[in-house]
């Protein structure tokens, strides 16, 4: 509760420093003071199970430790983001203020979206997390791919919340006692009633959308291609773990109990994200679009905690979060301070920024899974689910032969910044590498193997 | 200091902490004096370990386990047994020797070649030394992306795609490993630490062997675990990528690789895959058997026809570790103790013929056999130590080499006639390309690139008597040996019982 309200009070606070504060670096500053005093509210309240508001909800939301965990680790990642990428928000255009007042108002938005427990709050909060998007998408305003960009996201993703307007419909049609709470869902044994059928695939689809997985991520590659790079980073990893977070916790409190009905339906999914995101991203040229499809075939990584839905899945989930997005910020981060977005630009930063090439490659190994990092603790995490779930065992096999496919992708970076021959030109903008910044990407590079030797450290948070 | 630090600890430890400290080091001469140093170190702490075993109150020494997740069950759990002394001796004598014979060769920013050749003794000891199945695929990950970049960065022209396929194969063969290693788990049975915790299930090695798979499920897992052992040996057909490797990588690198680390997959087979699995063992040790025979006869006449030096080595590795892995699967008690020792053996011996062929492209730049020739006439004493190394890699009798062929081939005689008989021509053709390369290069027509050959320095000197020293003491005095190995043998066959 905690985190909702500080969340959108904090976004209003961030619009009214846009028009009060004249200075341009001030926002920054207020926007990670914001950030800590969300963070810390959230961890109290994750530490004493009380909120600071008492308000009552009818129980439309649910705030167990999952999910105020889940929270934090959004808020802990939100913060990576802040520190490592706060100075390139800056440089996107006139204002910055609005640009961090929305990321608040998205943050907002995950928090309703990470502790819905009826359809209404998933649907608002949902929605509070893309309009945002579309504005921040199209935010480089004289640059056309941007604006394309941003039409095409608001378009495709208006579709998809048609979809999942017409899916909760059906849904709240379907079930005997006609309401939107999740457990009125769960209906016991037997086959699935045909309204809730409908409803179930409309909600797969709507949210397939959201969290670009094969086949409706079309849209995927072309907006985070267009959109700032800065933005591209926020939205292929926080926004996007919170979509898995509603996706998993919708399909277990009101599907779970039909999972053997709807399974094939998600393994279909799950393959074809690997596929797809992986074989692509093969075939990339240019870093930031190899990213996008990576993040892609990362979703599909994810998708496997729909697939097995047990306690391990939760486990799973919240590491692959973190690992995920931490890794992609910081990488991100490096990549905007290149000249040169394609692989051949990186050829040779090992010798010119050594620092920047060692953080660099903890983080494409950490998405790569390599053990020592967090990526492989949530790999393990998420393969362990799966296992345990009992059935369909070649789905694991297939899910890690692709996941050694990505090594492809990854490791080319790696190639290019430690074994091939720089030219003379310099690879990065070095005005731009300030001191703070360096000690930050090391930071985060050791944040991940820390989280890669010793993962209970977020995961004992869920059993707090 | 059984209750502070034990053996296996500080094998891991002191390399990993050695090599840390060289990546700090801005100078060349500094970073090569602490990793002999370390490594040298590391050695006093392997030959210590021998006199420490066996009795009850040297456990502390021997064992280590802490709690490292404890939601899932895992331990940092190592220790050392027979089969570990022998193959973490095996690495404490190989890196000293490694590294003695790098330190001649000039390298661009040695400092991180010398940190990273440490932190893959440190892995490697890790592998050797887990009886925990999570803290075994960490290390056995470990050992592997060091070397990815030792390769990759210092190695030849095209190292980048030899090196890189290299990874891919090893990396998707640990990732089915990995699956199985879940799968195991999820049937082990619960587990209870010291503070009162339960918990489901447990990664350690012992519950791994008591694990509720019944056959069909254990014949399905061999193979998800065979798989990344096999790439890792390499046996056919899981092999392709390591010629390459070796021809790219610089020699100090495919020293460890092929002294070292093709025993990481043996020692997997021995220390999990056959004692976690004994029926699917018993059912399809017969498949693996023609696999390496296959390998064995491929690989020498594909060594035969070679020109180029290091892919000669190679090849014949390749037909060598085919004969351990073979006579393991024999499961009779003769064969699996001749694959244990010839691990050491053969470690030792590859290493021997790496620092020859080490110097002599350093010197002549040329790796081509018909472009070479009379190195003899000014290189005596390099050359007489070379023959005996390679005599002893082709198991001449009175060499270390031969205790373990032999008894390796008694093991495949008692199982099949016809399969000895097929690993015998590897034998004799692996003595055929052996003579054939040393005649060429040593004592052939004298080419001009000879000319300005000089023999051997002071440390590749003390590099090669050693290995030499070792060769004869084994091969007078196999014992000591056996002795050290015979209860892991004794275990091994129990299991599958």
């Amino acid at each position: 509760m905690n985190a909702i309200i500080l969340t959108a009070i904090w976004g209003v606070i961030m619009m009214f420093c846009g028009v009060f504060v004249k200075s341009k670096k001030a926002p920054k500053f207020i926007a990670i003071t914001g950030l800590l005093l969300v963070f810390a509210a959230n961890a109290v309240e994750l530490a004493t199970k009380k909120s600071f508001f008492n308000i009552q909800v009818h129980d439309m939301l649910q705030m167990d430790s999952f999910n105020l965990a889940f929270l934090a680790v959004i808020f802990g990642c939100t913060l990576v983001f802040f520190l490592l990428s706060g100075a390139d928000v800056e440089n996107v255009g006139s204002h910055v203020a609005e640009y961090f007042a929305l990321i608040f108002f998205v943050l907002c938005g995950v928090s309703l979206a990470a502790t819905f427990n009826t359809l209404l709050i998933l649907f608002i909060g949902i929605e509070i997390i893309s309009i945002p998007l579309y504005i921040l998408t199209g935010s480089d305003k004289r640059n056309l791919k941007s604006n394309e960009a941003a039409l095409k996201y608001f378009l495709m993703g208006a579709f998809s919340t048609g979809i999942m307007l017409m899916g909760i419909a059906f849904l709240f049609g379907g079930n005997p006692t006609a309401s939107f709470y999740l457990q009125h869902l769960q209906i016991g044994v037997g086959p699935m009633p045909v309204l809730i059928a409908f409803g179930l695939v409309f909600m797969l689809v709507a949210l397939s959308f959201k969290v670009s997985a094969a086949p409706f991520h079309f849209w995927t590659p072309d907006v985070y291609d267009g959109a700032p790079t800065v933005f591209t980073s926020f939205m292929s990893t926080i926004v996007k773990a919170a979509g898995f977070f509603a996706f998993l916790r919708l399909f277990q409190n009101a599907f779970g109990n039909m999972h053997d009905q709807w399974q094939h339906l998600i393994i279909f999914i799950t393959i074809a994200t690997l596929l797809i995101g992986n074989v692509t991203a093969v075939f990339q040229q240019s870093v930031k679009r190899m990213l996008a499809y990576s993040s892609i075939a990362q979703a599909g990584f994810m998708l496997l905690a729909v697939f097995a839905l047990n306690d391990r899945a939760k486990e799973g989930i919240l590491l692959y979060a973190a690992a995920y997005s931490l890794a992609t910020i910081g990488f991100f981060a490096i990549l905007i301070k290149m000249e040169d977005y394609t692989i051949d630009g990186f050829n040779g930063l090992a010798r010119q920024q050594p620092l920047l090439a060692f953080t660099a490659t903890v983080f494409l190994l950490s998405l790569t899974g390599v053990p020592l990092t967090a990526g492989f603790q949530s790999k393990f995490f998420m393969l362990m689910a799966a296992v345990e779930n009992g059935n369909n065992f070649w789905v694991v096999i297939v899910a890690v032969l692709f996941a050694a496919v990505s090594a492809y992708y990854y490791f080319r970076v790696i190639q290019a910044m430690y074994f091939k021959e720089p030219g003379n030109l310099p690879l990065t903008r070095e005005t731009e590498l300030t001191g703070s910044f360096k000690a930050m990407l090391l930071i985060t590079a050791i944040l991940i193997i820390f989280i890669g030797i010793y993962p209970e450290i977020l995961v004992g948070w869920m059993y707090h | 200091m059984g209750n502070y630090f034990s053996f296996p600890d500080l094998l891991i430890w002191l390399p990993l902490v050695a090599g840390i400290i060289c990546f700090l080091c801005r100078k060349e001469q500094s970073a090569k004096t602490i990793s002999i140093l370390a490594s040298l170190l590391v050695l006093g702490v392997s030959i210590a370990s021998l006199f420490h075993t066996d009795d009850k109150k040297y456990l502390h020494f021997n064992n280590a386990n802490y709690i490292w997740l404890k939601y899932i069950g895992a331990n940092y759990f190592i220790g050392i047994d027979g089969t570990g002394r022998l193959l973490t001796l095996l690495t404490a004598i190989g890196f000293p020797l490694v590294l003695m014979s790098a330190s001649r060769t000039k390298y661009v920013s040695a400092p991180s070649f010398y940190g990273l050749l440490l932190l893959t003794q440190a892995g490697l000891m890790g592998v050797f030394c887990s009886l925990d199945a999570l803290s075994f695929y960490f290390f056995w990950e470990l050992a592997l992306i060091p070397v990815y970049f030792l390769a990759s960065r210092w190695g030849g022209e095209k190292r980048i795609q030899a090196t890189f396929k290299f990874f891919v194969y090893t990396f998707t063969g640990s990732l089915l490993m990995l699956i199985g290693i879940i799968y195991v788990y999820l049937q082990t049975g619960s587990r209870t630490f010291e503070d009162g915790t339960v918990v489901a299930h447990s990664f350690s090695l012992s519950s791994f062997y008591n694990a509720a798979l019944s056959s069909k499920e254990q014949f399905g897992l061999f193979w998800l675990f065979f798989i990344a052992f096999a790439v890792k040996m390499p046996v056919f057909p899981f092999h392709t990528w390591q010629p390459d490797a070796y021809d790219q990588s610089p020699t100090p690198v495919t020293m460890v690789l092929s002294g070292i680390m093709v025993k990481m997959g043996l020692f997997g087979a021995i220390r999990w895959l056959i004692p976690m699995f004994p029926a699917a063992t018993l059912r399809f040790n017969e498949v693996v058997i023609i696999l390496c025979l296959i390998g064995i006869v491929y690989a020498s006449c594909l060594a035969m026809v070679q020109d180029n030096l290091k892919k000669l080595v190679a090849y014949s590795s390749i037909a060598h570790i085919g004969l351990m892995c073979a006579a393991l699967f024999t499961l009779n008690p003769v064969g699996i103790q001749g694959t244990m020792i010839q691990l050491f053996h053969h470690g030792i011996n590859i290493i021997g013929m790496w620092v020859v062929l080490n110097m002599i492209e350093r010197q002549t730049g040329i790796k081509q056999i018909s472009q070479l020739g009379g190195l003899a006439q000014k290189a005596p004493k390099l050359t007489i130590l070379f023959v005996i190394v390679a005599l002893a890699n082709i198991a001449l009798p009175l060499t270390n080499a031969f205790t373990g062929e032999l008894l390796m081939f008694t093991g495949l005689f008692q199982y099949n006639h016809w399969y000895a008989a097929i690993a015998g021509i590897g034998i004799i053709l692996s003595a055929v390309y052996t003579l054939n390369m040393i005649q060429k290069v040593f004592y052939g027509e004298w080419k001009p690139v000879s000319n300005f050959f000089p023999d051997l320095s002071i440390t590749e000197k003390l590099v090669l008597v050693i290995i030499v020293a070792l060769v004869f003491v084994f091969g007078v005095y196999p014992q000591p040996l056996i002795d050290l190995t015979k209860e892991s043998v004794n275990q091994l066959l129990m299991r599958l019982k």
